[in-house]
């Protein structure tokens, strides 16, 4: 009978969501043609963009304020009553950042094939969520992923352990998302970067701080309706004014199959150089569809593993399956998941595709004189350079390449330099549409961006409030204080990674990569072997972590900071050329040269950072040395230690089975 | 439900069923995740009629993904039937 109640109730809720959200989506494109009909009526083109960004943040801190809460596991796991499908929705918003949403599509476009391991890493890592680690995690009944670790792995020590890689690949993360929210906003309001990353916080702090994942779950999803409308418009229309089908994911064979042709005659023209084995000097032709032209084999593969396993071992992501009602949801929620990022991902190389096919017909080849005034815009903030100048306009354009000993008049592809974010944020202007879907565009990107920041603050915070200070500092702390905690966390921790955003770091991009490969290398045994293999101990399991995380941090720091020690004394040579096989620099003249050789830690100007390692292994790639390490080092030290007890073994079957309590009860 | 649900063989029986569909569901992920584009060049020999994709490419960016996400709800549908059959699934 109580059962019969409590499903009828969640049926309801299921159709009380189905309603709100249906609302809303049919609210936002009645707004998105409201501005439509204001630009047709003359409402300058900036006004349009603030009104696109401040209604959709509004509407984001509405639903903030609104799921506010003041209990415990409403605060941390929403209540653990987050269907399916909707937390599917959740998932791949707090999943697509503003590096999925602008960045990979520029990434497909420079690296043609190559790209595509970015495409096949963020998705297939979902596989291996559902089949090894999501829905046992969710039996559990952890609230945070430290919470498993110090339970199966004997206490606060493992505990501490999976907080500090936790915060290692959560906060970078973090950082590059806010710089993200900066970034867009600047480029389409104009405003400051540093204020427009101040503005990005406070989205996220309205969403996040007020009712924790509860919050969270409920603005992801608004924000996933968002962002998938926002990517999909342009190339719907891009692909229907140019092959007549709506489906973009279909036409761009044919526009790949003209990029081909267009390749070839351009070489022939003399319009690009090609990078073959014998030389490839910067700015050469790299064949579309031919592969290995960017990254060796191995680190093709090596991308793609390291991503997958990432995707499977990152706590802000495993968090998400913890709010589903029931172990059978939790599944059922991944494939949701996949199928939301798929939407994106399999989208994403047909922006890449149409943009080549623009650049290549209607860029390279031309008369400088009759360069598309599209681009100029872009030039002007230093994205698109012609001929070594940012394109700003004709006359510059002409200047800088009659500079240049021998111009033939022409752009040629090695004059033409593109930064990748232009891919996505420029084709609605290349399709010539109206500005209210370039707009769209931004709202989409900020929405990408702000959703994977709270998910990953979110992560931070509960760790340190949950894990740090009720579990290690004051167990004994009331509910009200515990929230309390974890909300002035919140603020701080979003406040410290606003602050080094604005400070534009150097690296910021690349450590969202890195993030996959450390969080895979502290996380992914022990989660995998916790549960998996009830003859792993707790000295194996911190040993394997220590070696794991250590070894995969070590690489990417020598190589990164102290690539000459590296060269030195651990044995790093240059990285090679993925198509002449030839040493990308060459250590030796560049290490007797005391202006590098002094450059400790390395500056971002030093041409051995980041191109030397062992076995030619791309540090974003660290991941595949340290993993491997990591769970060696758990089954031999397991083994030679005594078997857990019983009562431990007790417990692994019962995460193994979805009926029942979860094993940890938390009291609220 | 031959044995009651939490006899020892029961629990094994289900735990042996449910990894076997873990290897199998990692295979299918390892070869479409890998395998099939370690053919990428001869792959692109071949170009999808109609759509003109070569077919190397064509894996990469979207057949892959589309066995990702077939894979993962066929998955959760037999794991589902796994749990029932020996008697740990949630009520429903």
């Amino acid at each position: 009978m109580a059962t019969q109640t409590s499903t009828a109730a969640s049926e309801a809720f299921y159709k009380q969501l189905g309603r709100m959200y249906g609302t809303y989506t049919g609210g936002f494109i009645a707004f998105i043609i409201l501005l439509a009909i204001l630009e047709q009526l003359g409402t300058p083109n900036k006004v349009l963009g603030y009104l696109f960004v401040f209604f959709t943040l509004a509407v984001y801190a509405f639903i903030g304020v609104m799921t506010r809460t003041a209990q415990v596991s409403e605060y941390y796991v929403a209540g653990r009553r987050v269907p399916a499908f909707y937390n599917g929705m959740a998932t791949g918003a707090d999943w697509m950042s503003a590096a999925s949403f602008v960045g990979m599509a520029g990434s497909l476009f420079l690296q043609g094939y190559d790209g595509l391991a970015w495409v096949l890493g963020w998705t297939g890592g979902f596989v291996l969520v559902s089949i090894l680690v999501g829905p046992y995690l969710r039996k559990f009944g952890a609230y945070t992923v430290p919470d498993f670790m110090s339970f199966r792995f004997g206490g606060n020590f493992a505990r501490f352990l999976a907080v500090v890689v936790l915060v290692c690949c959560s906060f970078t993360y973090v950082t590059a998302q806010i710089y993200g929210t900066g970034i867009i906003a600047s480029r389409f309001l104009g405003m400051q970067f540093e204020i427009a990353v101040f503005v990005g916080l406070v989205g996220i702090l309205l969403c996040a701080m007020l009712g924790g994942m509860r919050a969270v779950t409920w603005t992801q999803i608004a924000q996933y309706i968002v962002l998938i409308i926002a990517y999909l418009t342009p190339i719907v229309i891009l692909s229907t004014a140019k092959f007549g089908i709506p489906i973009p994911e279909l036409t761009y064979g044919q526009a790949i199959a003209e990029i081909g042709a267009r390749e070839q005659q351009m070489l022939q023209q003399n319009l690009a150089v090609l990078c073959t084995a014998q030389s490839c000097p910067a700015g050469s032709l790299k064949e579309h569809i031919v592969p290995f032209t960017t990254w060796t084999p191995l680190n093709y593969f090596g991308i793609i593993f390291c991503m997958m396993v990432g995707t499977a071992s990152l706590p802000h992501i495993l968090m998400r399956y913890f709010t589903t009602p029931s172990v059978k949801e939790a599944r059922d929620s991944v494939a949701w998941s996949l199928f939301f990022i798929f939407l994106l991902y399999f989208s994403a190389p047909a922006y890449a595709a149409f943009s080549k096919l623009e650049v290549y017909t209607n860029i390279i080849g031309r008369d400088l004189e009759q360069i598309r005034p599209w681009l100029f815009t872009w030039g002007e903030l230093g994205l698109i350079q012609i001929c070594g100048k940012n394109a700003t306009s004709v006359a510059d354009v002409v200047a800088a390449c009659k500079a240049i000993a021998g111009h033939p008049g022409v752009v040629r592809l090695q004059d033409f330099v593109i930064n990748t974010d232009v891919i996505v944020l420029s084709t609605p202007e290349i399709a010539g549409l109206p500005y209210v879907i370039s707009g769209l565009v931004a709202a989409g990107g900020l929405a990408a961006a702000l959703s994977t920041a709270d998910g990953l603050l979110l992560a931070i915070a509960n760790a340190l409030s949950h894990d740090i200070y009720y579990k290690m500092l004051d167990p004994n702390a009331p509910a009200i204080r515990r929230l309390t905690v974890a909300r002035v966390l919140l603020f701080f921790v979003a406040l410290i990674a606003a602050a080094l955003a604005a400070s534009k770091p150097a690296d910021i991009l690349a450590m969202v990569g890195w993030a996959f490969s450390l969080a895979m290398a502290g996380n992914f045994p022990a989660l995998v072997l916790g549960i998996w293999w009830k003859r792993c101990t707790t000295t194996g399991a911190i040993c394997g972590m220590i070696a794991g995380f250590g070894l995969c941090l070590f690489y990417l720091l020598t190589s990164r900071y102290f690539p000459q020690a590296g060269v030195k004394y651990f044995g790093m040579s240059s990285l090679l050329n993925p198509v002449t096989g030839g040493p990308l620099v060459n250590t030796a003249q560049i290490l007797a040269d005391p202006k590098w050789a002094a450059d400790v830690p390395a500056s971002a100007a030093n041409p051995l950072i980041n191109r030397v390692g062992w076995f030619n292994l791309n540090n974003i790639n660290c991941g595949l040395l340290g993993m491997p390490l990591g769970f060696l080092v758990m089954i031999v030290v397991s083994l030679m230690g005594k078997e857990p007890s019983k009562e431990m073994q007790a417990y692994i079957d019962e995460i193994r089975k979805p009926r029942g309590r979860t094993v940890l009860e938390e009291k609220t | 439900m031959a044995s009651p649900p939490d006899s020892p063989a029961n629990q094994e029986e289900h735990w042996r069923k449910t990894t076997n569909l873990m290897l199998t569901h990692l295979g299918i992920w390892f070869f479409f995740g890998f395998i099939i584009h370690m053919f990428v060049n001869t792959l692109n020999k071949v170009t999808i009629p109609v759509l003109g994709f070569p077919l190397g490419f064509y894996m990469a960016a979207q057949g892959s993904l589309i066995v990702f996400v077939v894979q993962l709800f066929l998955f959760a549908k037999q794991q589902n039937n796994i749990d029932r059959e020996f008697g740990y699934a949630e009520e429903d």
